[in-house]
């Protein structure tokens, strides 16, 4: 039993320092891509990916429309009604954990919520949003 | 002519009331045999595969994976060419997934269901099938309805759909 609950801290210990590092490369990634972007680029801002998450951008649809207004909390799919698992790392460690996957999801949901896709600026202020909730 | 029909008459005229008893039993068995075989084949028309790790990645976030045999090859080719344009939302996949995506959906595509790949609407709908009408007419209660907010949310009363299980006996109506 002892030996169980030891194994499962070891474990849920890794899972938890893969997840830092797989973020810490994610924003590392956007930072290179923002600062070609732009020369004016200083840095990302939880409290501007927040903002971006709450608004409209031309369309009817937020971020916040299908994830809520809380990101550690579940979602629902705006059109289908199908459930979203959180968003926040600290509510569901999967999240941020694939590059491709998180690229992939960007790409379709700018596309859907800003009728473009993302800059790295915008992308890594969301990430950087999503890394700053605490469960 | 006659005198050989004539004995084959009385025969049947003469026939003992076991033998009555037999055919009747007969005929009841081999009709409880088909009807069983047509409700056999209709429980099996609503187990569809949806087993495919890419199909289920990529078409069961947003939706349940909705069974490739409820619409026909062309209509899910109309479908899988405008992934950036999906029912409103992006669905764009990268041409890798696409192929794995497209091979397991037209391999596992139905018959022609009365699909409205009609003019005017613009992408091919499961809902909007003959069948699908058919099957949902006075079958679900306006609440259930509303619970379910849209009849593309399968799983809000087959609560088998996310494995392809749309039996009656794993149907509950939401209240």
């Amino acid at each position: 039993m002892k030996f169980i609950f030891l194994g499962s801290v070891l474990v849920l210990g890794l899972v938890a320092s893969a997840h830092a590092q797989t973020a810490a490369a994610l924003l590392r990634t956007l930072d290179a891509a923002a600062r070609t972007e732009s020369s004016a680029f200083a840095g990302f801002s939880a409290q501007r990916g927040a903002a971006f998450f709450n608004q409209r951008h031309g369309s009817d649809w937020s971020c916040s429309t299908c994830h809520t207004a809380d990101p550690r909390a579940l979602g629902k799919h705006a059109t289908t009604g199908k459930t979203i698992e959180p968003l926040a790392p600290a509510r569901n460690p999967l999240r941020l954990t694939d590059p491709a996957r998180t690229e992939k999801w960007f790409r379709r949901n700018c596309r859907d919520v800003l009728g473009r896709e993302c800059s790295a600026a915008e992308k890594g202020d969301v990430v950087a949003y999503l890394l700053s909730l605490e469960s | 002519m006659n005198a050989a029909s004539e004995p084959a008459a009385d025969r049947a005229v003469a026939r003992p009331p076991h033998q009555l008893f037999d055919a009747v039993v007969w005929t009841a068995a081999l009709m409880f045999l088909a009807v069983l075989g047509v409700h056999e084949a209709h429980a099996s028309d609503h187990r569809h595969n949806v087993a495919n790790p890419a199909y289920q990645a990529e078409c069961g976030s947003c939706h349940v994976a909705y069974p490739p045999a409820l619409l026909p090859a062309v209509a899910w080719r109309a479908v899988l060419d405008r992934l950036d344009k999906h029912y409103g939302s992006d669905a764009s996949l990268d041409a890798a997934t696409a192929r794995q995506v497209s091979d397991f959906v037209l391999s596992n595509a139905g018959r022609e269901r009365g699909a409205a790949i009609a003019s005017g609407v613009d992408l091919p709908r499961i809902s909007t099938t003959r069948w699908f009408i058919k099957e949902h007419r006075e079958e679900v209660p306006p609440s259930a309805a509303s619970a379910a907010r849209s009849m593309s949310n399968c799983d809000a009363c087959h609560i088998g759909a996310a494995r392809g299980d749309y039996a009656e006996s794993t149907l509950r109506m939401p209240r």
